[in-house]
């Protein structure tokens, strides 16, 4: 009797609440080149466009639900993550895997909090000279591209993703390049949460070829990302340019760092503050 | 700092005598001066002019390197006003080091101190209101009444309001503590002059930042007021620049590798190329660009009100205005009745000389705006869309004119209802339900501003929240206040101005 052969496994995209192949075929190895541990899907341009469609989809109902309710389902991913603590942490490959799986549940949880109370913190009214109601309201931006740094892969996802699905808009994902396995281990969580299918979208691929893709998307409204290299930055600012994407990059970020990760000024690159005005009078 | 340390630079008259602003203003009509024994109406206001101005670098005014100049014109006359120094890249550099070196000990002093130079400049605004509204109604055409009444008054309450910014700006970033910026580069549009340099000015110099301001090629003789106004008020030299200009003194400041960020209102066409072009840098960037704001009538509306809201929302300012109700969208029901009043309304409009108090429509801003203008308005004929000219004003000969109009049997796919004309045109269609009318007001890249009519509190309300529009005016049109945030969805820029959520493109956190 030979030892068991393991079965390995291929790990798929999800887009609109299913995890399909990448339309060209194409899976990529991780891990040792001679055996590797698993593969991913290798995604194209068409998958980007896909996903975007599938976000775009979903996303007016989304900022249109409850604040309590996208709280709730926050937290509800937060609970699937906790129950997949042992998967996720073996899908990274850092010693202090087990410390990286908690903080990104706790930073989860953290954002499912700030649902039902940035728009306070960050909206007003406003003391205008004249009869009129004044008040400035956040909203979301609309639909989101989250290019992920490759380490640490699922941190810095998690702290890419939540600030951006907590305010309302949807998003399509690019994971870590290196180490997809604990992305595509999320995104099963993210399945099997209540989150509606197509607010988060998750493509696994390489950045150099996809990057450029993202910045001239004209149905993505905002870039969120970290780990870029200055010519990644730049292309992906110089394509951003044609139809105005509010860019936001996260450089020199210690990921690990509570203080500098949460709180609402994560969110606020991802709203659109309206102000409205109304005449006060009998 | 004292206001005595002031230089004598030519080709700048000397600083105007302080205080005394009435110093500064004489009658045109001398002959009858004795007569009055109450000031005189702003309009028969004459400010001092000189024949040629240089650009405001480090407290100073001084000549541009080259000597080029360019003139201003009074497009209600076509005569030309004065010269005006036209920046180079080496005035550029000049003015982007002047704020360099301002910008440690501005920064560093206590945000109490501050904030009353803001306040002085505030005051001093009020103090010469009537002079700056004659000058902003001569330089680019715009009704007395609205310069008076809008553009001065607001200009002065916009550093009123970040006066006292100053020194509370941890309260307006929870739990954050707010830094500089640094250099900000300002480039500012024709519409409002010296509104939109206190726009950009004030949060700025609130937030601790130095500045180089650069306004408009067609209005800058406000601005260069606002300059005297800083020596006047013994602002620290370097702290606020002006460089006068075109396009490339503009491109010349977005490209400064000393400048940190970049604040521009104007044309979404120039906006994608700068933010294209600081794309590899680490300039904070902030625009403000172009609209094609819808004004939505239903039929439960009160309709005179709605008449008076369309006609505040796309003629004021000749229509030069980036948040203009352009798009005006007119439940069924009520659309020949509204269309109706919309004529005899806009047949009472007075067209004609900006300096009259009674004049409702000033000059077109430029013998090029007029052209564009013109060029909408052949689009829209050959489209086959209608065109209402209902107005019959009598038109002065010289300078740059369009009486308001408006089109109907517009297509939503026709240039008129597309395209930001930025002038006195209004493109009318109609709708069905609610649902329509959302969806046809929010078809457009742009997201500047929007107008609801109704007496109907939970609709009005709902449909505020659906239209993707930075600024949603309910039963009314066009308010402005420095309390009040201002700015874009979409491809009208990202960003505000005013409010609290206008500081934060002037911090970093």
């Amino acid at each position: 009797m030979g030892e068991r052969l393991s079965v390995t496994k291929t790990y798929k995209l999800l887009i609109g609440g299913t995890f399909p192949r990448s339309e060209s075929g194409r899976v990529t190895p991780v891990g040792d080149g001679d055996a590797p541990e698993a593969y991913v899907c290798h995604a194209s341009r068409k998958d980007l466009r896909d996903a975007v469609e599938a976000a775009r989809k979903a996303q007016p109902a989304w900022a249109g639900s409850t604040a309590y309710l996208r709280g709730q389902i926050l937290y509800r991913l937060g609970e699937m993550m906790e129950g997949k603590r042992a998967e996720l942490a073996a899908a990274l490959t850092g010693t202090d895997a087990d410390a990286e799986v908690a903080r990104s549940i706790d930073r989860v949880v953290h954002y499912a909090g700030w649902c039902d109370k940035y728009p306070q913190v960050l909206g007003c009214a406003n003391p205008v000279s004249g009869p009129y109601h004044n008040f400035t309201v956040p909203e979301a931006v609309g639909v989101v591209g989250v290019i992920c740094p490759d380490e640490p892969s699922l941190l810095g996802l998690v702290s890419l993703v939540a600030p951006v699905i907590a305010g309302g808009s949807s998003c399509v994902v690019l994971a870590s390049e290196s180490s997809p396995i604990a992305p595509c281990v999320l995104a099963e969580a993210l399945a099997t949460s209540d989150l509606p299918g197509g607010v988060v979208n998750i493509l696994t691929g390489f950045r150099d070829e996809l990057a450029p893709h993202f910045s001239s998307h004209s149905e993505l409204d905002a870039i969120h990302a970290g780990g870029l290299s200055d010519d990644q930055a730049r292309i992906l600012r110089e394509g951003s340019a044609t139809n105005l994407k509010r860019v936001t990059l996260r450089e020199g970020i210690d990921w690990t760092d509570d203080n500098a990760c949460e709180d609402p000024w994560w969110i606020e690159p991802f709203l659109e503050m309206k102000t409205i005005w109304h005449p006060s009078a009998t | 700092m004292t206001t005595a340390t002031r230089g004598e630079p030519p080709p700048i008259p000397p600083p105007l005598p302080t205080p005394a602003p009435q110093g500064v203003l004489t009658p045109i009509n001398t002959g009858s001066e004795a007569l009055w024994a109450y000031d005189a109406a702003p309009e028969r206001i004459r400010p001092e002019i000189s024949p040629e101005y240089g650009l405001f670098i480090g407290g100073e005014f001084v000549p541009s390197a080259s000597g080029a100049l360019m003139p201003t014109i009074n497009p209600a006359t076509d005569e030309t006003i004065c010269q005006i120094a036209r920046a180079e890249q080496a005035d550029v550099d000049r003015a982007v080091q002047a704020a360099r070196d301002a910008l440690p000990a501005w920064s560093a002093l206590p945000g109490k101190e501050r904030g009353k130079y803001l306040y002085r400049i505030a005051r001093r605004i009020q103090e010469r209101a009537r002079e700056l509204a004659v000058l902003e109604t001569i330089d680019g055409g715009k009704p007395i009444r609205e310069s008076r009444d809008i553009d001065i008054p607001l200009a002065a309450a916009h550093f009123f309001y970040h006066a006292g910014w100053c020194d509370k700006l941890r309260y307006a970033f929870a739990g954050r503590e707010p830094a500089p910026v640094g250099v900000c580069g300002q480039i500012i549009p024709w519409n409002f002059p010296l509104l939109m340099a206190a726009w950009k000015l004030a949060p700025a110099l609130a937030c601790g930042n130095t500045a180089v301001l650069k306004p408009a090629e067609t209005t800058p003789l406000t601005a260069l007021r606002l300059g005297e106004i800083c020596r006047e008020i013994g602002l620290p030299a370097g702290v606020v620049n002006i460089v006068t200009g075109a396009g490339e003194t503009g491109a010349a400041i977005v490209d400064h590798p000393g400048v940190d960020k970049i604040a521009f209102t104007g044309s979404t066409e120039v906006g994608k190329r700068i933010a294209k072009s600081v794309a590899g840098t680490n300039k904070k960037l902030t625009l403000e660009l172009g609209g094609k704001s819808p004004n939505i009538i239903f039929e439960d509306a009160s309709i005179d009100q709605a008449i008076e809201g369309i006609i505040q929302g796309i003629y004021f300012n000749q229509g030069h205005v980036c948040c203009a109700g352009s798009r005006l969208f007119v439940q069924e029901s009520v659309l020949d009745d509204v269309i109706a009043r919309l004529e005899r309304r806009l047949g009472s409009l007075r067209v004609g000389d900006p300096l009259d108090k009674n004049t409702d429509v000033g000059a077109i801003n430029s013998k090029a705006q007029l052209e564009t203008i013109e060029r909408y308005l052949q689009a829209g004929k050959d489209e086959g869309a209608k065109l209402h000219e209902v107005n019959n004003s009598a038109l002065p000969e010289a300078g740059s004119w369009c009486r308001p109009c408006f089109f109907t049997g517009v297509q939503p796919s026709q240039t008129v209802a597309r395209e930001e004309i930025f002038g006195p045109v209004l493109a009318v269609m109609s709708f069905r339900t609610p649902d329509e009318a959302i969806t046809r007001a929010n078809n457009s890249p742009y997201g500047l501003a929007a107008g609801v009519w109704t007496d109907k509190g939970s609709k009005i309300f709902e449909i505020a929240r659906r239209l993707q529009a930075g600024v949603v005016w309910l039963n009314t049109y066009n308010k402005f206040d420095p309390a009040s945030p201002f700015g874009g969805f979409k491809q009208s820029g990202f960003g505000r101005e005013g409010g609290m959520h206008g500081l934060r493109a002037y911090v970093r956190l």
